[in-house]
């Protein structure tokens, strides 16, 4: 099992409802969050071009956060998502600063928080919460050893990347491109 | 043009806008214990090279304030746990792959070696001082059997101590400025240079101040080639590196860094103990506080400058 | 929104930074209003809603927590209009609720008018004053002259309550300031309007053409749904917009327009099809009346015309006329929502109607589908009394195809003028922040200060409460019961929206306000059940459905008994206007002393050192309203004033630099706005969301803010057709220095 995430970038319209989605689902404090979006714009008027991306954890398969927490809080689960144990985290943030994502956040209750691919819906047969409510349907979630999950069909037709591959951390978040 | 943004909104606290997870406990740490580490090995390497009487206070004085370095160190380090209540979590599990791991193992070794080798040399330096129980003596009186033996642990566990200040940050692949090999070696060698600059302050002996003010030099010289060898690494590399090399070649580290850390901290009292041991009288406490100074800025601009750099994506 | 590229420029926390702890920005940032207990979905309680956050309304179930607390709100995957998404604003819905600067009791004002000083009174007190008021304004100027202002759920009870009073002046600035003018054109056309949700078949089309329509940036949630799949299906878009919008960034063809100047590229486009034969012949000749003279009139109207005016090159307004023909008929040029621009905005709209007919999209699948809509039947309530007079004889004459009352029309008959025999005396404001909405603030505030009584009902402190004599705090949409929602869809849908919670503070829900309000006024026969959900029972028990079913179900979906989505091949159709036909050539306009077709007339352009104010919507909020909403300031905290990199060069302007801006008539910004250097804007146009520069204190996250384009929209051309408000012929320069005070009048 390898879950994994596909986001298309050329429908997501960057509304951010994925962000929302995700804070009330997971309890997220306000003024925190664990995906965010990003739009990079290219080009001069008039010759230009938007690439919108909702990002999150890439639940590395090579994750530094997991390699550099001293107390194994920072583990991998069921299909390789990587989480975070918070009675095991002591708060040292060496894992937010191994991120070359900066996908963790130091939740205000002292333990580092992140996404989670939203484990626990995910147990149950649902989609996570950022998929699930997503109004453009750009993302998909599923399990690349399942040829027929809707991210491995899609990973199939669509051509795609990954952010920094070069960092070596082996992402499972994809973009659609 | 090229605009890249992030439209959610996010301001994670401590992440964004730029990332900000150490503050001052951290680089604080460091610096104890790489000082800590170069007290230690001086202390070991003479004991064991037999001249504690020629250099009383590398031996015996200056290992006398490693026990209070490395609590404050620890102190600051837990200063720094956001979720502080979990510490123990630490002494639970042994991560190879993890620095801050191996910190706390080396730490949970070297803290009790240096309380031994403390207490081994108590009464040498106070000559007053008796034991509450007679159980000390006896303790002492064995232990001090095998004081050489015990000199070579902290000789190793110093070692260890001083090239992990530096790898705690070399270990990010994350941060380009940290993710380079020369850290390890760097911090050590600083972190001897600020041992042998404190023993020099601690020490009543011209013979020892001027032995150390010449190991000290020399160790300025290393540091000096690793910091010029760090930047033509990080200039020979990608993007990213090139990008966090050039925080200090113009970007906005440049002048604490060549200021404080280089100039302050490395030539200037490389030149004041050149001078010294031209017999030219100088006080000691200038070159060795400013030695002191750039140990404490590198590691403090190096943690800082670090979180500044970055993949762009 | 911070820039990736600056995070190295910005660091800037040098040492001192280091050194200061900062323990306690840490403190501040823990203190959360959401608890922290991890989730178990399995105990969570639903109960039905649909969403109030804007007006799409979409369904949903809100979910509480084992505390009983509301955890978050989720699409009902039963909804037409949501499909089980809600839009961010929806999801955010929950911060409506949690809001702590919410109105909590019943304020009556004690000071001056607009100095928003105000004293806590109980809700009888507060209805009884204005029951008072309002029978002595009826006494002294008839019941007409108080005014029904809404815009939200609450606005059916208190347009009961009014037409029982014997007013027939209920409005919504979602027409003149709004849509008005696409209804007005699709009617002329068409004969029916284009309805909300839109009746635009975008899951199907093939051709999707939005001109100044920025789906994506609007959350009008079922529409961007759509466009996604549309996009998967491989459908092209063409986006006419001078502003490189998200949508313009996934369109086949983006047509960087000149401002102002839509309706000439529109009139091309139609030569362009007819000239070259590419419109539906056989629709044309079965459905449409007047071809012939659209033939004639747009015969000069070439691509080459119209690139003198658009600066759209002839070889793409040819392209796309092809791409628009290949698809035909699904195709859809998009009439919009805010559509009020220029002052010949129902001019403009006809031109779209006209070109979707000529492309035979009219009830075509993957054109405009045929809505269906399921009714409830009202209580038998007695009749409303007659009243003698409406808003419309303020303007003898004029707006002859106003179809529904103008929000705008109601203000401005509010100030005295000479030889009109009555002005407004009294506003009833329900969910609507005039001051924001309304163009020309400065009118709107003379015109309350005419006001013998100005009520404001709201669930937040806004612009418009600081100027109330009383304000009512409602509940917010998560607290209370509704009407059924009955909008038109592919099927009829009725939807249920029932609290969630029990209202918090002092709140109420506004059927009850107006039916005490009844009741002090001898009404009380309109209002006959004392709660609304037994009104809501009565009425699904005449369907044959119950109150208890759907707070089950929530949602009920009536299937079409006719297979009519679309016309069916050579279906005889009678439309319902004058000809019987889709009238190209419009009757309506020209007995009403219109141009019959429509005429592109040039706009004027902004001086040197000015530039055109164009505004439009973030995805994260609505309007003004939702501008304080924990969960949306979170996405977005203010706006920022988009300028081309070449204007920001002349002014030496740099990122995130605040700066005030002033029109041309001198209205001026009261606070700055960052400026964001963006090559997604054209070098003659500025472009800010609208919603932000809350002036309300009360308001703790959001004021301050940003700016209000609001306050910079003076200059108004009014849409002789139907008196719409065109709010884009504003320019303004920038001030790199805060204003003096007195500078920024109010």
């Amino acid at each position: 099992m390898r879950y994994a995430m596909a986001v298309d970038t050329k429908k997501c319209v960057g509304c951010s409802d994925c962000v929302v989605a995700c804070q009330t689902e997971n309890n997220v404090p306000i003024g925190f969050c664990r995906d965010w979006v990003v739009e990079v714009t290219d080009g001069t008027y008039p010759q230009l071009e938007i690439e919108i991306r909702s990002e999150r954890c890439n639940h590395c398969n090579n994750s530094p956060c997991v390699r550099c927490c001293p107390t194994g809080a920072s583990h991998y689960s069921d299909g390789g998502i990587v989480l975070v144990n918070s009675e095991k985290c002591i708060g040292c943030g060496a894992c937010i600063a191994s991120c070359p994502y900066d996908a963790r956040y130091s939740h205000p209750d002292g333990y580092v928080d992140k996404c989670t691919f939203c484990i626990h819906r995910v147990k149950k047969g649902q989609d996570p919460a950022c998929v699930a409510v997503c109004p453009t349907k750009c993302m998909y979630f599923g399990d690349l050893d399942d040829p027929k999950s809707p991210v491995s069909v899609v990973l199939k037709k669509r051509k795609y990347k990954t952010l920094i591959p070069e960092a070596g951390t082996q992402p499972e978040l994809y973009f659609l491109i | 043009m090229r605009e890249e943004l992030i439209i959610s909104g996010r301001n994670n606290y401590l992440i964004d806008p730029v990332l900000h997870i150490w503050h001052w406990q951290i680089p604080l740490y460091l610096f104890l214990g790489g000082l800590a580490a170069g007290v230690l090995f001086f202390a070991a390497l003479f004991k064991i090279l037999g001249k504690e009487n020629e250099y009383p206070s590398a031996v015996k004085i200056a290992p006398m304030i490693v026990p209070f370095l490395l609590i404050l160190g620890l102190f600051a380090l837990f200063l720094d746990l956001k979720h502080k209540l979990y510490f123990w979590r630490l002494y639970t599990t042994i991560k190879l792959q993890s620095p801050m791991s191996w910190g706390a193992w080396t730490l949970m070794a070297v803290t009790p070696l240096s309380f031994i080798w403390a207490a081994l040399h108590v009464k040498e330096v106070f000559p007053k001082w008796k034991w509450p129980h007679k159980m000390f003596d006896d303790l002492e009186s064995i232990l001090k059997k095998y004081i050489l033996e015990i000199a070579w642990f902290i000789l190793v566990f110093s070692v260890i101590l001083g090239v992990y200040t530096g790898i705690l940050f070399s270990a990010f692949n994350a941060r380009p400025l940290w993710n380079t090999s020369i850290l390890g070696p760097l911090f050590l060698a600083s972190g001897l240079s600020t041992g042998a600059a404190a023993i020099m302050l601690l020490s009543k002996s011209e013979t020892e101040r001027k032995r150390f003010a010449k190991i000290d030099l020399m160790l300025i010289a290393v540091e000096l080639f690793l910091i010029v060898h760090m930047f033509m690494g990080f200039l020979a590399s990608t993007q990213v590196q090139i990008d966090a090399a050039s925080l200090f070649l113009g970007g906005e580290y440049t002048a604490p860094f060549w200021i404080f850390v280089v100039g302050f901290g490395l030539v200037i009292p490389a030149i004041l103990e050149i001078l010294e041991l031209r017999k030219y009288h100088i006080p000691v406490y200038i070159s060795g506080s400013l030695v002191l100074f750039g140990g404490i800025m590198l590691r403090f601009i190096i943690a800082n400058a670090g979180q500044a750099s970055r993949w762009l994506y | 929104m911070a820039s990736r590229r600056d995070f190295i420029r910005i660091s800037g926390l040098g040492l001192g930074g280091v050194v200061l702890g900062s323990n306690a920005a840490y403190q501040a940032f823990s203190q959360t209003f959401l608890n922290n207990d991890r989730l178990d979905l399995g105990s969570l309680r639903r109960t039905p809603t649909y969403c109030e956050v804007c007006f799409w309304k979409c369904a949903g179930w809100v979910y509480k927590n084992d505390q009983g607390q509301i955890q978050k709100i989720i699409g009902n995957d039963d909804d037409l209009h949501c499909n089980g998404r809600l839009c961010p604003r929806g999801t955010g819905g929950v911060g409506m609720y949690y809001d702590t600067d919410r109105l909590k009791k019943p304020l009556l004002r004690v000071g001056e008018r607009g100095q928003q000083t105000f004293k806590e009174v109980s809700w009888d007190e507060a209805l009884q004053y204005i029951a008072d008021k309002m029978q002595a304004i009826a006494k002294e100027h008839g019941p007409e002259c108080v005014a029904l202002f809404n815009h939200g759920s609450g606005g059916a009870y208190f347009s009961r309550l009014l037409k029982a009073f014997g007013s027939p002046n209920i409005t919504a600035p979602s027409y003149a300031q709004c849509r008005g003018p696409r209804e007005v054109a699709f009617l002329a056309t068409f004969g029916e309007g284009v309805e909300s949700p839109e009746r635009t078949d975008i899951r199907d089309t093939r051709c999707l053409v939005l001109i100044g329509s920025h789906i994506g940036e609007n959350m009008h949630n079922g529409q961007v749904q759509e466009m996604s799949d549309a996009i998967d299906k491989g459908a092209s878009i063409i986006t006419v917009d001078p502003r490189f919008s998200t949508a313009a960034s996934k369109s086949k063809f983006w047509l960087p327009i000149k401002p102002a100047t839509d309706l000439a590229l529109l009139l091309a486009w139609i030569h362009v099809i007819i000239e070259e034969g590419w419109y539906d012949k056989a629709y044309v000749e079965k459905y449409t009346y007047g071809f012939e003279q659209l033939r004639e009139h747009v015969k000069t109207m070439t691509p080459e015309w119209a690139h003198g005016i658009t600066t759209i090159e002839p070889a793409v307004i040819r392209e796309t006329a092809r791409e628009m023909a290949n698809a035909s008929p699904a195709v859809i040029i998009h009439p919009g929502r805010h559509v009020t621009w220029y002052g010949d905005d129902s001019q403009r709209l006809r031109a779209v109607a006209i070109l979707n007919a000529i492309l035979g999209s009219w009830g075509r699948r993957g054109g405009f589908y045929r809505p269906a809509e399921k009714k409830l039947p009202s209580y038998p309530f007695p009749p409303y009394p007659k009243p003698t007079r409406t808003w419309q004889d303020a303007y003898p004459g004029l707006f002859p195809l106003a179809g529904l009352a103008l929000a705008s029309g109601i203000c401005d008959a509010t100030i005295p003028a000479h030889g009109r025999s009555c002005s407004f005396k009294a506003w009833i404001v329900l969910g609507t922040n005039l001051i924001e909405t309304l163009p020309n603030q400065a009118n709107t505030i003379q015109a309350i200060q005419n006001l013998d009584l100005l009520v404001a009902i709201d669930t937040m402190p806004m612009e418009i409460t600081g100027w109330a004599d009383v304000v009512l705090p409602e509940c917010t949409y998560l607290e209370r019961y509704d009407s059924i929602r009955e909008n038109p869809h592919r099927k009829g849908q009725l939807a249920l929206r029932m609290p969630a919670m029990e209202p918090q503070y002092d709140s109420k829900p506004a059927y009850w306000m107006a039916r005490e309000l009844a009741i002090k006024l001898n009404l009380a026969a309109w209002f006959p059940f004392e709660k609304m959900e037994d009104e809501l029972d009565w009425q699904l028990k005449q369907v044959g459905l119950s109150l208890a079913e759907m707070q089950k179900e929530g949602i009920k979906t009536f299937e079409r008994e006719y297979d009519d989505l679309y016309f069916a091949p050579d279906e005889e159709i009678e439309f319902p206007t004058n000809t019987g036909k889709i009238e190209l050539y419009s009757t309506e306009f020209e007995n009403a002393g219109f141009d019959p077709i429509p005429k592109y007339t040039p706009h004027p352009e902004p001086p040197e050192g000015y530039y055109r104010l164009n505004y439009g919507r973030g995805p994260a909020h609505t309007f003004s309203r939702t501008a304080n909403n924990p969960n949306l300031t979170d996405l977005m905290d203010e706006n920022m004033l988009w300028v081309n990199p070449r204007v920001a060069r002349e002014w030496g302007l740099s990122n995130e630099q605040p700066v005030w801006l002033r029109n041309q008539d001198g209205a001026t910004s009261r606070f700055p706005i960052k400026v964001r250097i963006t090559e997604r804007i054209r070098w003659d146009s500025v472009y800010m969301v609208h919603g932000f520069g809350h002036e309300d204190k009360r308001l703790t996250r959001c004021f301050g803010k940003g700016a209000s384009d609001s306050k910079l929209i003076t200059r108004v051309h009014v849409d002789p057709v139907m008196g719409g408000t065109g709010m884009r012929g504003n320019f303004v320069t920038f001030l790199t220095s805060e204003p003096k005070a007195e500078e920024v009048q109010r």
